[in-house]
């Protein structure tokens, strides 16, 4: 075991000593963590480690190769912008719940095995609730609830699948898929819903805007990329997935042209962008595969940084609708410039990251004559340029000017910001390293005349359509109708029903707590409180602080403040990875 | 140096200049794709020089349009207290 360190328990692990530490030294510990990380990731050596029994199934807790490779060191990158991007907060929560996100996530696509796959899958999409829930407010909490609502029952749809294909093949091996079968249309609907493929996709677009500004960035990157890979993974080739990846292309373009907040704006175009990825891995070439794979790295920096600059804007102003914002380049001209480096990089202009990923998908395309494909992801990027590009810094950061107070954001934002920034002009200037990563040798020159002014050509006179229609492109004070709508006007009928006999559950359960939990928990913290006062001495004075600190969490426990339950929860899942370590070793 | 260039984009006073900078851009891509060479041709489009403008600028007017009728007429959009 000396020679692989786990990245996903480095990151795990990492995440237990966070609240117990003061704050210059946090922030330099969580610097620390994704840094040894990137580190375990880039000199980790391809082959099989952790192969073990578990109920007489073989478990392949990490299976290192190429494809699993690229997708663990874009995580590590992005792992380390996310941290310092959430450098200022003050409370610890957050950055618990996103250590625990991105070591599950690595989990997920170190995993040789369904089962371990399968139990990491879990943990990401509560570690990532709470980074919902952590916002506060009525709407982040309805949001979070449906988005672990929807995660859960995929998580049992997946479960069911890998049942049932384990059980016709024998084998929960992570492989390949061969025949489709009832197990596999099941385990693919498991995926395809966390690669929010249209109609499982509201989950995302619902739920990512009503994150907070440094959590949004992390869910931007993983989740959904996590999803890509391990359709790579398993289920290259396959027809369905072309016409869904090329479908929800355009799906993302067309709702973003409704989309009035900047963040749910910026996430629909997340669908459309993992469209690429899911065509491109339908296709299932080696140029496409390679493709979908140097899209979804470029992806994970040029969304990140989309976001923390939208990020950026709400966390100065507290503003997040594009017809309440406006004027801002005169008070934030560092963050327009590292924004619209994003929105270059996502558009696919010349020397940007997506120049040189993007149109490896639509050549590959190409090269499987596949004509109605190649217009219609082409037509999707016009689209994203119109939006990401030119609509959402128009009404963000010029247009109409409505006088804001803003600033710069605090410097370790402007930092992440950069770091992201470079790394889509250096992937866009220098694609070879990038390019030697991909699981197949790479052979594809984006650098052409023709290519270049091909896209000028398409990205330019989109903004000419830009210009000469910019007032029917005005947002407008409106939400848009999405697949959401079915559980969410659908759950009314149902909560008419449950509310009754739930209130009154809830009522004798807070009564009991109240008479019987919350006097003893008081004594304890009262407790705690007299051994603090009665002990002098500086090494019993540091018991007894842990004692109240203590008392004080118990209490916490009861405030029925969904944000300390999802805490909770992840506490939980910390302990069962521990667990699962020493099981492993 | 960086806010500079954002007030170029941003102050109302460089508009003109701003805008002949961009439609002289347009004319040069445009010419730009008449002298490339193109010797992997795929489809007939390939072979269309100016075609990607044409396409960029149908897709983005398309897109507009599309996506507002839904919007509006097929009844996506709705008031922002409609789940409330």
């Amino acid at each position: 075991m000396i020679d692989f360190a786990h990245p996903a328990l480095l990151f795990v692990l990492g995440a237990v000593p966070i609240p117990f530490l003061k704050v210059p030294i946090r922030r330099i510990y969580l610097v620390l963590v994704p840094l040894l990380g990137l580190l375990a990731v880039v000199t980790m050596q391809p082959g099989s480690y952790g192969a073990t029994q578990f109920l007489g199934q073989d478990i392949l807790i990490a299976r290192v190769d190429k494809l699993s490779i690229v997708f663990a060191t874009v995580f590590a990158i992005m792992a380390l912008i996310g941290t310092v991007y959430a450098l200022h907060l003050s409370h610890p929560g957050q950055h618990v719940a996103a250590f625990v996100y991105v070591g599950s996530s690595l989990g997920v696509v170190f995993a040789g095995d369904y089962l371990t796959l399968y139990l990491f899958w879990e943990i990401m999409a509560f570690a990532s609730a709470y980074l919902v829930f952590a916002q506060g407010g009525q709407r982040a909490i309805g949001a979070g609830f449906r988005y672990l609502m929807v995660h859960v029952t995929g998580g049992v749809v997946l479960l069911g699948g890998i049942i049932l294909h384990g059980h016709s093949t024998g084998s929960f091996l992570f492989v390949p898929i061969g025949e489709m079968g009832p197990g596999t249309y099941l385990i693919l609907a498991g995926f395809l819903l966390n690669a929010a493929v249209p109609p499982l996709n509201a989950w995302l677009t619902d739920a990512y805007p009503e994150a907070t500004v440094t959590g949004a960035v992390f869910m931007s990157a993983f989740t959904t990329k996590t999803a890509v890979y391990v359709l790579a993974r398993a289920f290259p080739g396959t027809e369905l997935l072309v016409w869904l990846g090329t479908a929800m292309a355009l799906y993302g373009v067309v709702y973003a042209v409704l989309e009035n907040d900047c963040r749910r704006l910026l996430a629909y175009h997340i669908v459309s962008q993992v469209g690429y990825m899911v065509a491109g891995i339908g296709i299932g070439t080696e140029m496409a595969v390679n493709g979908a794979t140097s899209h979804a790295f470029a992806h994970i920096l040029y969304k990140s940084l989309l976001f923390m600059g939208a990020g950026a804007v709400i966390y100065v102003t507290g503003r997040r609708k594009l017809t309440e914002l406006g004027g801002l380049y005169k008070s934030m001209p560092v963050t327009v410039a590292l924004y619209m480096i994003g929105a270059f990089a996502i558009s696919a202009f010349p020397f940007f990251s997506g120049f040189v990923t993007k149109s490896m998908v639509i050549a590959a395309a190409g090269e499987d004559h596949r004509a109605l494909v190649v217009l219609a992801l082409t037509m999707a990027s016009s689209g994203t340029f119109l939006h990401t590009g030119l609509k959402l810094p128009y009404y963000m950061f010029f247009g109409t000017d409505r006088k804001l107070q803003a600033r710069e954001p605090p410097a370790n934002m402007l930092v992440a910001m950069a770091m992201a920034a470079a790394l889509c002009i250096a992937i866009g200037v220098f694609p070879q390293p990038l390019y030697a990563l991909l699981p197949y040798p790479v052979d594809f020159e984006p650098y052409t005349g023709s290519h270049v002014t091909e896209s000028l050509g398409i990205l330019m006179f989109t903004a000419l359509g830009f210009i000469l229609f910019l007032r029917a492109l005005d947002p407008e004070n409106t939400i848009s109708l999405d697949t959401d709508w079915f559980y969410r006007k659908g759950a009314r009928a149902f909560m008419w029903f449950a509310e009754k006999p739930v209130a009154r559950y809830e009522q004798a359960v807070s009564n009991a707590s109240e008479t019987a939990a919350l006097p003893l928990l008081n004594r304890a913290a009262r407790a705690g409180l007299r051994i603090d006062v009665v002990a002098v001495d500086g090494a019993v004075n540091g018991v007894a602080h842990s004692i109240l600190r203590g008392g004080g969490a118990l209490r916490r426990l009861q405030t029925g403040v969904v944000t300390h339950y999802a805490l909770a929860m992840i506490v939980g899942v910390i302990a069962a990875t521990v667990i699962l370590a020493v099981a492993w070793r | 140096m960086i806010k500079r260039v954002v007030d170029f984009f941003g102050e109302e006073r460089y508009a003109s200049q701003r805008r002949r900078l961009f439609y002289l851009a347009l004319v040069l891509i445009v010419i730009a794709d008449f002298l490339v060479p193109r010797e992997h041709t795929e489809y007939l489009w390939d072979r269309l020089p100016g075609w990607s403008a044409v396409y960029g600028f149908v897709s983005c007017v398309l897109l507009i349009f599309v996506s507002k009728f839904l919007g509006h007429q097929g009844g996506l959009m709705r008031r922002e207290d409609y789940y409330d």
